[in-house]
């Protein structure tokens, strides 16, 4: 199989592109999405292949094009709406959760929403506050919602295809750090499933649980650990909602002990969540107490070295398995 | 003063749940009574006492699930006065000895606490100080390998007493065994609610298939001299006395183990134990699903009608879910009988940590040669399946030989 360097960009550019030439219903729409690019300069080129009818501009205003975009899934199209950051989404919090989420339930099945919300998510750019911040959890705690984090190429390829075909809303949340990361993809790679955890990597002394942009720090940290002597298996949630219980409970009944690595603040976070799962569904399989690895519990800083400072990095990680592990 | 404790049921069995008392302070009890019933997952059980004595106190109420080896009640012996502690009934001066003590007050009440089962990294301070700290993994898995985990020092987070710390103090052994399991799966520990037959018959079976390197052996028994045989006696003998098949099958399994000790005990330890005596266990498939192997003790040396009596109160016992406690753990070999399934052999599976089990198909007429003549007989197949850890084929096809012969020679049974 041919395998060609890529870009996560491009692997997303490549999905939405595809997407768009295999089903006239799909379009892209969103704030400076068109002339401008994408403001990660995820659709670049997009307008001039698909036009305006189909990479739509929008006002400032995520409240009118998310809501926009439920109405047109509800007419029948499949949106692709994307929001610059989940910071921004707040702003359309009503619309996603009062509305796309509850019309399948409101209408007693009559009424789907198959509408895909693209958002950035997460820091280490130096975009500050009110740019940076990791609120995946505020929409998987939503029943009526699915929400995906693709973390690799592949996934990056492959899980808005899948998106696109549920009839239910999802939304992808993409690290704004991982835009730039570079790597091969297989040719024709293609869809994959949104619903599975991955095991990224397989160790036997504990399990490392996370996703989207701190995958990568895991697996640095994991690598670091490997030349300690320590085997640490890495788990890509991939799906925060719904979130593959069996997966995680399967890797620590064989390593017995469990680290929660999540960019989200600690406290009643997606970490606080995989933590429960595992203490309910695992407990006699737990040889330490599950540790976390989470963002300070601060507004993510400016300044590049408190930014650094606030979030999961590769050596925090080691360092919390290596005292779980006393090693 | 003695202490009654939740006794074993079977070697799976992990806790109990005292669901009634059938004596109460102040009563006196004798070897053997019946004191309380006792749910497991094999159904509610009678338990005897051991001693003789007065019940001086209960410690346990009805309903409560507690692990094997815990003190239920207080017995004292026969003729000692009464201690009297009226004035301050909750220091009673009694430490159960448990794995875990018991979070109350340790004995010496002045001094604020020592414990005296050192606690490692137990910051010694009041309740903490008393409970060991163990993850939940080590403390199943030192359930699974009979550790005491009181007496381990950690070495994890804390001082914790971890997987590593347990498996270590128990040494090589089933903790090596199983690290290669391709399965990937550690058998669950039996401390589930009572009704899981079905799970309690799995983690029984896949343990004995893991861990015993079974052999078998099979053999054709002529039934026409036991048979004819048991026409005879059931014919001249009141309704009460009448006997089965099934019942001379295990006084000759029974009769035949007096001279192949191999066969009959257990496996613990590494090492072969002999059984106390010849104790068959029956198998008797349960309506509800599952079978038990209650054991019909010293069956060498009890009567055909005091054994088929025996096995009567078995089976009756044992489908209305009320064995004695003495008979549910009591086989140190175990016969399953087929009956009138209609199939030829059976393979068992040995009931660990049995080391032996034997096994009757159904009977069944074929043509047999008898001094050069084709004969139509009615013939029953016996197998053995043995444990190659403790006996060997040679001696396996002389016990199952001895079996067949005394099924010849049904006067001798």
């Amino acid at each position: 199989m041919s395998r060609s360097k890529t870009t996560y960009r491009e692997a997303v550019r490549a999905a939405i592109r595809e997407a768009m030439r295999d089903d006239p219903r799909v379009f892209l729409m969103g704030e400076d999405v068109g002339r401008y690019g994408g403001c990660y300069a995820v659709s670049m080129g997009l307008l001039e292949e698909f036009g305006e009818q189909r990479v739509r501009d929008t006002p400032l205003s995520e409240s009118a094009f998310v809501g926009a975009g439920i109405g047109a899934a509800l007419g029948g199209m499949r949106p692709i709406v994307e929001v610059m950051t989940v910071n921004f989404s707040l702003l359309a919090l009503d619309q996603i959760v009062n509305t796309a989420a509850t019309l399948r339930h409101m209408s007693g099945g009559q009424f789907s929403v198959p509408l895909v919300i693209r958002m950035a998510t997460g820091a280490g750019r130096q975009l500050a506050a009110q740019h940076s911040h990791s609120l995946e959890c505020w929409y998987a705690h939503v029943p009526g919602l699915k929400v995906v984090a693709p973390a690799t190429l592949a996934d990056a390829r492959g899980m808005l295809g899948t998106a696109l075909a549920d009839p239910d809303p999802v939304i992808v949340f993409e690290h704004a750090g991982l835009y730039n990361m570079e790597g091969e993809l297989e040719d024709d790679a293609g869809a994959v499933d949104i619903s599975r955890a991955a095991v990224r990597r397989t160790g036997k002394d504990v399990t490392l649980v996370t996703y989207g942009g701190s995958l990568h720090k895991t697996l640095q940290a994991a690598q670091a650990l490997a030349g300690e002597g320590i085997e640490a298996e890495v788990v890509d949630l991939r799906s925060l909602r719904p979130i593959d219980d069996a997966t995680i409970v399967k890797s620590l009944s064989r390593t017995h002990r469990a680290l929660v690595v999540d960019e989200g603040w600690r406290t009643l976070s997606l970490s606080a969540e995989i933590t429960t799962r595992l203490v309910e569904q695992a407990f006699y399989e737990l040889d330490a107490p599950v540790g976390r690895v989470c963002s300070e519990e601060v507004p993510i800083p400016y300044p590049a070295h408190l930014e650094a400072a606030a979030l999961p990095q590769p050596e925090k990680i080691a360092s919390a398995v290596r005292r779980m592990l006393r090693a | 003063m003695p202490e009654f404790l939740m006794p074993s049921l079977g070697a799976d069995m992990t806790q109990g749940t005292l669901v009634e008392w059938a004596v109460k302070p102040g009563d006196r009890v004798h070897r053997g009574d019946v004191v309380a019933v006792v749910e497991t997952s094999k159904g509610a059980i009678d338990v005897e006492i051991f001693s003789d004595g007065i019940i001086d106190q209960l410690l346990v109420p009805e309903g409560t699930t507690v692990p094997v080896g815990e003190p239920l009640a207080l017995v004292r012996s026969d003729g000692r006065p009464e201690p009297e502690a009226p004035a301050a009934p909750a220091e009673a001066p009694v430490r159960p000895v448990t794995r875990e003590p018991a979070p109350e007050a340790p004995a010496e009440p002045a001094v604020p606490v020592e414990p005296s089962t050192p606690a490692p990294a137990a910051e010694a301070r009041g309740e903490a100080a008393a409970r060991v700290r163990a993850s939940p993994a080590a403390r199943r898995r030192a359930e699974e390998l009979d550790v005491d985990i009181g007496k381990l020092q950690g070495t994890g987070p804390g001082g914790a007493v971890v997987i590593a710390d347990v498996e270590q103090a128990s040494g090589p052994g089933p903790a090596e065994e199983e690290t290669p399991n391709p399965m990937g799966e550690k058998p669950r520990a039996l401390t589930e609610a009572p009704g899981d037959i079905r799970e309690i018959i799995a983690a029984a079976m896949t343990r004995s298939k893991r861990e015993i390197p079974h052999y078998y052996l099979s053999n054709w028994v002529d039934l026409a001299p036991a048979n004819g045989w048991l026409a005879d006696w059931n014919d001249s003998h009141p309704v009460e006395e009448r006997l089965i098949p099934g019942v001379l099958m295990i006084r000759a399994v029974a009769l035949a183990l007096e001279r192949f000790h191999e066969f009959n005990g257990f496996f613990r330890d590494g090492k072969f134990q002999p059984g106390d005596g010849i104790h068959v266990g029956a198998a008797i498939s349960l309506r509800r699903g599952g079978l038990v192997a209650p054991g019909l003790r010293d069956a060498n040396k009890r009567s055909l009608v005091e054994l088929m009596t025996a096995f009567r109160g078995l089976v009756a016992r044992a489908r209305a879910g009320r064995l004695k406690a003495s008979e549910m753990a009591g086989g140190t070999i175990t016969v399953s009988s087929l009956g009138e399934q209609g199939v030829e052999e059976v393979y068992p599976v040995i009931y660990s940590p049995q080391v032996a089990i034997v096994g009757f198909g159904t009977p069944s007429e074929r043509p047999w040669v008898v001094e050069g003549r084709v004969e139509p007989r009615w013939l029953v197949r016996v197998s053995l399946a043995a444990d190659h850890r403790v006996s060997d084929g040679h001696r396996g096809a002389l016990f199952l030989e001895a079996v067949t012969h005394l099924l010849q020679e049904p006067d001798s049974l």
